[in-house]
């Protein structure tokens, strides 16, 4: 028999026949828009794809896409995608978070995962609140917001989950934002390549609970200068006249201006996402705006062994180690005796 | 060989010492001896929870016992005939249960005023009159052993390593058994470490020779080869057999096998026995908590593994709510939860059966499960193996009960051939249907079709939001989530006509009907089997299956004056029996003490029913 090839398919073929039941202006509606454009383009059949989420606003995702998918429990999700890709590496697996699922109850699994490298792809739509409960406060949430649990303003630090993440050993770090679907489109092609934990933090927008909480880097009148698109072998170069970009000064990241104080393009510091040392890679997932733009595109993709080539490699060893054919060989083997 | 050698049809000896002393190697061997001689055995290893409890202390007594026979051995001996005390503490704990006039060796040289005191005695115990009752054999165990080894260059700690072999030896000549064995694993164990292999065997000859020296036993005892059905046998454990019992219906069901788990105590040697069997395309993957554990197998159900995870009863609480995943999006999975003393930590090294209501209702929502459970240390093997089989055939989680008891346990088992053993046919989707729907199912069994990803086609999407009938989709509707709760419970009531039915021990009427379940039934056998040879109208009733009941069960019990539910528990089987049978009256017998029922106290409770 020959190789059947897959006929084309296009973004309509990801689209499962569920209502979608997001609230209007939902910044989900756009990232689901971008994971049916990018999946024809990944090499991988569609009976291969599975969606596999926790609970939460974001987790509904599968519902939405004519794959396998699974709607798990709540912080779940990254031990059920783990077992699922263990059992079958061919698949290609998607996990969809939010800031509550991934980081709060789910935070234990979360940081597991990357740090032994499953080779899935965690998108974390991260809107700092909970939206699925109608409005308290997550572990993403700004110090001092006032929720229907924090009706004084919240105390506590929020998560940085690049950081986090960098904390726990991932070798594969993406921001992108909602507003921008070229970049999550391409960004969610890239992540699928790797073979490792691919962590995609989207900056997503509630307009019901958090209006606007990220409007400080996605607003339309601020973008330019808020944003630094990242890309391997290029200069940082961000700003609306495309003038401004980084540098190291010490031990610290600094904004400059080409053409002032004789600073040339070829001063800018050169984005290098494999560089195994994640120190700079860091640096950039912590800048903010105002002094700052947010790093976005594909961060950091240090080459690491994938937990389950290690297992598939550990097995096949075995398997050529054996002297055992069946499991009966096993019964029969060791100290026996005949009666 | 001693001159004169005294033939006796059982006997049960107890190895005893500090956690440190080796006393479960050394009781493992005298086991494996044994069993290759073709006693029947059946084994009991007792240890602290902690690795190195303060030396010396009765927290820190770690035993091992054993019971030999040419006649069919169910349990390991309610106490023992012959003890081996390494130090004063290992009396102190093993006395109570002592019968008089039982022989108990010490290692003399550990006796000193300290020890006494570390064990809490007040005086001597061997000049003060405690052990009058006994026949004492005081060995200097640590000193001939130091004296033997005294040339090879070790250091003192190295030496007192070995006194477990001084005391083996002694074993081994009292009851007249070959040392080849156990030269033959020292060498193996300790390969290219040729002082300890040397210093072992020394030791282990030294006991021998002494026991045959001294005075203080006059005779030598054997125990002959048992009567046992035709076969090739082996030494297993009940954890090795429900690991080797997941092998089996992997290969025979075709699918790759896959361990979720997380270390805990007494279930972590079925990951560690299914660790080392990767070469049959094993996955064990230890998690980073009991819920991945669950969690992660679930996931590779999902993908169409056999999947498992093994833990005792804290973690089966954690896994509740995964459990509950797996009851609503009906993946096959098998939770083993080998129990131990509870609530919360409990006794993490003590047997109970304390965890059955949690197994059948320890979930949110109306969530049955298949329950099932391993009765002997050997049988864990074909309940493993049908655990596999129900969940992928009914394609629904499966739990399996064992106990601590069971899983460190050994006796002989015959081997079975792995192409005899029942078919197992998954439920699988097939490729290519059209229309095919998710929640669609298969008359008799009420078994939905496990189609995984990667199957062209079959594309769908599952999950804890309740289902709609047929099509999957997640619905509200109130008359359909009445309808999914009772398919959901119809379809494990229907396991009943897939599963044997109740078998009796004994008459099938009568005055005293014995009812047990799981780890319980040597003992329970045993008690009865004496009775019924001393004219007793009594038999046993032993589940295995416990939800859903065999069909007969109810037949099985009205056939007697009184039925009588004994378990190591406050009474948690027999008030599920009372609920499901309330014509029936059930009395109860239970015992929570961390340790299985003994065979006497059985008969006595036995005897004040008839």
């Amino acid at each position: 028999m020959s190789e059947v090839q897959n006929p084309t398919l296009t973004h309509k073929d990801f689209s499962s026949d569920q209502d979608v039941r997001w609230c209007p202006g939902c910044g989900d509606y756009a990232i689901l828009k971008a994971m049916q454009r990018a999946l024809p383009s990944m090499n991988n059949k569609k009976e291969n794809f599975v969606f596999i989420s926790g609970i939460g606003c974001s987790s509904r995702f599968p519902y939405y896409m004519n794959t396998y998918g699974f709607h798990t429990i709540h912080g779940r999700a990254p031990a059920i995608a783990t077992g699922t890709k263990l059992a079958n590496p061919e698949l290609s697996v998607w996990q969809i978070t939010g800031d509550g699922d991934a980081l709060a109850i789910g935070g234990n699994h979360f940081i597991h995962a990357l740090r032994r490298n499953i080779d899935i792809n965690i998108m974390l739509f991260n809107n700092e609140i909970y939206g699925l409960t109608k409005g308290q406060f997550s572990p993403t949430s700004k110090t001092g917001i006032k929720t229907k649990s924090s009706p004084q303003g919240t105390t506590d630090q929020p998560f940085s989950p690049g950081e986090l993440a960098m904390g726990a050993q991932a070798s594969y770090f993406a921001r992108v934002v909602d507003t921008d679907l070229k970049l999550m489109e391409a960004t969610f092609i890239q992540a699928e390549k790797y073979k490792g934990t691919s962590l995609i933090e989207i900056l997503q927008n509630c307009p019901i609970f958090n209006d606007k909480t990220h409007s400080d880097i996605t607003g339309k009148d601020v973008k330019l200068d808020a944003q630094l698109i990242l890309e391997h072998g290029q200069p940082m170069i961000f700003g609306k006249e495309k003038n401004k970009g980084l540098i190291l000064d010490g031990f610290e990241l600094k904004v400059v201006e080409i053409g002032k104080n004789n600073v040339a393009e070829k001063d800018i510091l050169v984005h290098d996402k494999y560089n195994p040392n994640p120190i700079l890679h860091t640096m950039l997932i912590r800048m903010r705006p105002p002094y700052f733009p947010v790093a976005l595109g594909v961060i950091r993709e240090a080459p690491r062994e994938s937990f389950n080539q290690g297992i598939s490699r550990q097995i096949y060893e075995a398997k050529e180690a054996s002297h055992f054919s069946n499991v009966q060989d096993l019964l029969n083997s060791g100290d026996t005796w005949k009666i | 060989m001693a001159d004169k050698t005294i033939e006796l049809e059982k006997v049960v000896v107890k190895f005893a010492g500090d956690s440190g002393d080796g006393m479960q190697l050394t009781g493992t061997q005298f086991t494996e001896t044994s069993a290759l001689f073709g006693n029947d055995v059946a084994t009991f290893p007792d240890f602290p929870a902690e690795i190195r409890a303060p030396q010396g202390t009765v927290a820190g007594v770690s035993g091992f016992q054993v019971h030999i026979g040419r006649i069919e051995i169910n349990t390991p001996g309610d106490a023992a005939d012959v003890l081996i005390a390494m130090n004063p503490a290992a009396l102190k704990s093993n006395i109570p249960q002592l019968e008089k006039g039982k022989t108990i060796i010490v290692d003399i040289d550990t006796f000193k005023r300290k020890d006494f005191e570390k064990a809490k005695f007040d005086g001597n115990p061997l000049e003060d009159g405690t052990l009058n009752d006994f026949k004492i054999i005081e060995a200097p165990i640590s000193s001939i052993t130091r004296e033997s080894l005294k040339d090879m260059g070790m250091d003192n700690k190295s030496m007192m390593r070995c006194k477990n072999m001084f005391a083996l030896g002694m074993v081994y000549w009292m009851f007249s058994k070959p040392l080849d064995n156990t030269i033959e694993f020292l060498n193996r164990k300790f390969k290219n470490k040729q002082l300890i292999i040397d210093a072992n065997i020394k030791t282990l000859k030294a006991g021998y020779h002494f026991a045959e020296t001294i005075e203080a036993l006059p005779s030598a005892y054997s125990v002959l080869p048992a009567d046992l059905k035709k076969g090739t046998y082996r030494s297993i454990t009940g954890n090795q057999a429900t690991a080797w019992g997941f092998l089996a219906a992997s290969e025979n069901s075709g699918r790759p096998l896959f361990l979720g788990s997380y270390p805990i105590t007494p279930a972590s040697d079925v990951l560690h026995e299914l660790s080392k069997h990767k070469h049959f395309g094993v996955t064990s993957f230890q998690a980073e908590d009991e819920i991945a554990g669950v969690s992660s197998a679930l996931g590779a159900s999902y993908a169409g593994n056999l999947a498992i995870t093994t833990t005792s009863g804290p973690g089966l609480a954690l896994k509740s709510e995964a459990i509950g995943l797996a009851v609503m999006t009906e993946l096959p999975l098998v939770v083993v939860d080998i129990q131990r003393g509870g609530p919360s930590t409990g006794l993490p090294t003590k047997t109970e059966q304390s965890d059955l209501l949690q197994a059948l209702y320890g979930r949110n929502g109306e969530s049955p499960t298949i329950v099932i459970a391993g009765s002997t240390p050997s049988n864990c093997f074909d309940y493993a193996y049908q655990a596999a089989k129900l969940a992928m055939e009914h394609v629904t989680p499966v739990i399996l009960l064992t106990d601590g008891y069971i899983a460190n346990g050994a006796e002989p088992w015959k081997i079975p051939q792995i192409n005899e053993l029942a078919e197992i046919k998954p439920n699988f989707a097939i490729e290519g249907t059209e229309n095919w729907q998710p929640y669609a199912r298969d008359e008799r069994k009420l078994a939905r079709e496990w189609a995984i990803p990667g199957m062209k086609g079959l594309e769908h999407r599952i999950g804890g939001l309740e289902k709609e009938d047929i099509t999957g989709n997640v619905c509200y509707l109130p008359d359909n989530h009445e309808k999914m709760c009772n398919i959901r419970q119809e379809k494990v009531n229907r396991v009943s006509e897939f599963i044997p039915e109740q078998e009796i021990y004994g008459d099938d009427s009568g005055d005293l009907l014995i009812v047990g379940w799981g780890g319980t039934y040597g003992h329970l056998y045993s008690a009865v089997k004496k009775m019924r040879e001393n004219g007793k109208s009594i038999s046993l009733a032993h589940f295995n299956y416990i939800n859903p009941l065999p069909k007969n069960t109810q037949a099985v019990f009205s056939k007697f004056k009184k039925v009588l539910v004994c378990e190591l528990n406050l009474g948690q089987f027999s008030n599920y029996l009372q609920s499901k049978f309330p014509d029936i009256y059930f009395e109860k017998y239970n015992k929570v003490q961390g340790f299985p029922f003994a065979v006497h106290e059985l008969i006595t409770e036995f005897e004040s029913k008839i």
